[in-house]
């Protein structure tokens, strides 16, 4: 990710308002390719201005705006918007033109030949997911949430590798909201789309987002990745808008298994005889053993009843050992992992590095402590901070 | 009837050409002015309001009186009254195309320019069809206005079927007003029925299937 080029940049931007009411002020906001950036924040906090600044809806009245390395007032503002894609609330589709017209308005303002449109116009009624009949019919022939598809389509006609996106769904039941945004987010993810999106809800922009721009009266209060914000929110603002339950999950989610993996393993290397394997188990009150090479790199495991069923004297822990065994990685979190653990019943998991050397183990019982020092900690939440968190968390959240 | 006909049948035909020529004149320069006037003016705001109320203005002189002011100016004949008219066929297509125009959906109008149109891309594209049937409706009130008050243009030498209406008024003669009359108004109806028919034309389809 930080590798992707910038696509747009805020330095030190800011809006007037004729009659002095104030849009913006101080905004300094990086923007790369691929990324999928969420401006969220109370009404009148100036999402819209400052998205709308982007394709120079608005100029700004200081600072400059970059977009593919140019200043934007560098660019003529109609050939500009052509070249990003615009997206609104209530879809804009234009009521006296077919579907098809309606999605190729911009490569036939690029006076395309017609061929191209057709194509192009098929080619998006698909990516859409309605049937290429439809591009026949006109707006008012369509569902709220097919109008809308055909909205955010439309946007990319023209291969518009930027899109920007004002509230787009705000007007749509959840189920054809839902729908939607997995339609943005292909768009973001498979296309590599670059996605600009204001929105009020904080659900869909954790949902989408790649990177959240908080902002408040005209000012940006926090500009980093879904993440970092709901781990180091930047204040109470911040906090507010998250709200309790959230943080809380988050402070659980963003848990690595490494956090509360115990790094002494029962383990045994392949070499060694059973004889010894036993001597270990005992010594360490466990029924198995974790089988590594002489490197301490995670072979297997071996357990106490496939010794008892296969005892022989000079067999060694590599003739018998079991290969196949759940194993994370020690940066997985444990939100993905947790359930899996709990589910399949496993007692403990391997935990290994990235070069698959044995660092650890979590056992069952102690990601269930866990979960209810998450429970626990609910009740004492009028202090979040006091909240008693492993030595990595704690530590993070002094930065904010 | 036979008879009136056998007496003033060529000269009705050329009274009637006159009156639709004085009318369709005035009305098509009513259009060509008020239209873009009116698209203009949703331009400036402020300038609007004082336009409309001058045109209203305008439109409250009696029309036997604005036609007489016309004389000074323009002395007697088909040009005063074509200029009168044409002052009057401007208010309600005036007004008509400042209403209808700004009634399009702004959300419409904000899509159309951030998709990259030009002003006048989005004015013609969309605003203008989407404000064509308030437009047309203005039109046709002016249309039937014109047509009518055209006849009192043969006041100040227009010619016209008014001819009919006032000799038949100062000969004492029925037959004459009535045969200045029925045209008149059959022209208005028939104008009135065909513009219908333009504006549903030029009206843009929203569902398909409907065929023009
Ligand atoms: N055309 C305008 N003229 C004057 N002030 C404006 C104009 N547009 C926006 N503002 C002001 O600028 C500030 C930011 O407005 P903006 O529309 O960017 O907010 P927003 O975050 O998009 O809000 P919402 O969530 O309600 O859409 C507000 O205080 C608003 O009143
Ligand atoms: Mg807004």
């Amino acid at each position: 990710m930080s590798t992707a080029k910038e696509i747009v940049s805020f330095r030190n931007v800011a809006k007037k308002y004729r009659g002095g009411s104030i849009g913006v002020e101080n905004i300094n906001v990086t923007i790369k390719e691929g990324e999928f950036v969420c401006f969220i924040g109370t009404s009148g906090s100036g999402k819209t201005t400052t998205m709308r600044m982007i394709n120079r809806m608005i100029d700004p009245s200081k600072g400059k705006i970059t977009f593919k390395g140019h200043n934007i007032r560098h660019y003529d503002p109609v050939r500009l918007r052509r070249t990003i894609g615009y997206v609104i609330q209530n879809n804009g589709l234009m009521p006296h033109m077919t579907i098809q017209e309606n999605i190729t308005l911009v490569p036939k303002l690029l006076k395309w030949p017609q061929e191209k449109m057709d194509k192009k116009a098929h080619e998006l009624i698909k990516l859409a997911d309605l049937p290429e009949s439809y591009l026949d019919r006109y707006p008012a022939e369509l569902s709220g949430g097919q109008q809308q598809r055909i909205g955010v389509v439309r946007a990319l006609a023209a291969d518009q590798d930027l899109i920007l996106m004002d509230e787009p769904f705000g007007a749509l039941d959840p189920i054809t909201r839902d729908d939607l945004q997995e339609l943005i987010k292909h768009l973001q993810e498979e296309l590599g789309k670059t996605i600009v999106f204001v929105t009020h809800d904080m659900d869909e922009a954790l949902k989408l987002a790649t990177h959240i721009v908080i902002m408040d009266s005209g000012h940006v209060i926090q500009d980093d990745t879904p993440d970092n914000i709901l781990q180091h929110p930047a204040n109470d603002f911040v906090k507010d808008l998250l709200g309790e339950e959230r943080l809380l999950q988050a402070q659980q989610n963003t848990l690595s298994v490494s956090d509360i993996m115990s790094t002494n393993p029962a383990k045994i290397t392949l070499g060694k005889s059973l004889a010894e394997a036993i001597r270990t188990m005992s010594l360490r009150h466990v029924d198995y053993l974790l089988v590594t090479d002489d490197d301490n790199k995670l072979k297997g495991y071996i357990d106490l009843e496939t010794i008892n069923e296969r005892y022989s004297k000079d067999a060694s822990v590599s003739d018998i050992y079991n290969r196949t065994r759940m194993k994370f990685n020690k940066d997985s979190y444990l939100r993905d992992t947790s359930e899996k653990i709990l589910k399949q019943g496993y007692k403990y998991v391997p935990i290994v590095d990235k070069d698959n050397y044995l660092i650890g183990t979590v056992t069952r019982a102690s990601l269930v402590n866990i979960i209810y020092d998450a429970i626990w900690g609910k009740e004492e939440l009028d202090n979040p901070d006091e909240i008693k968190l492993p030595a990595s968390i704690a530590k993070g959240s002094d930065k904010s | 009837m036979i008879n009136f006909l056998n007496q003033h049948g060529s000269e009705l035909i050329i009274k009637t050409w006159e009156q639709i020529y004085i009318s369709a004149l005035a009305l098509f320069l009513g259009i060509i002015v008020a239209v873009p006037l009116g698209i203009i003016l949703t331009r400036y705001e402020k300038t609007a309001k004082y336009v409309m109320s001058i045109s209203s203005m305008l439109q409250t002189i009696p029309s036997l009186a604005l036609l007489t002011l016309m004389i000074p100016i323009f002395g007697i004949g088909k040009l005063p009254s074509i200029v009168a008219l044409f002052i009057y066929s401007l208010l309600p297509i005036l007004r008509n195309t400042y209403i209808g125009m700004n009634k399009v959906n702004k959300n419409l109008i904000d899509a159309a320019k951030g998709l990259g149109m030009t002003t006048a891309q989005s004015i013609f594209k969309v605003e203008i069809p989407m404000a064509m049937p308030i437009i047309m409706a203005g039109v046709r009130l002016s249309a039937v206005y014109v047509i009518s008050w055209s006849t009192l243009a043969s006041y100040i030498g227009a010619g016209g079927l008014g001819d009919f209406i006032f000799n038949g008024l100062n000969l004492y003669n029925p037959a004459l007003i009535i045969g200045g009359t029925i045209p008149v108004s059959i022209l208005a109806i028939l104008t009135d029925y065909l513009l219908g028919k333009f504006e549903k034309k030029v009206t843009p389809i929203t569902k398909s299937g409907v065929k023009k």
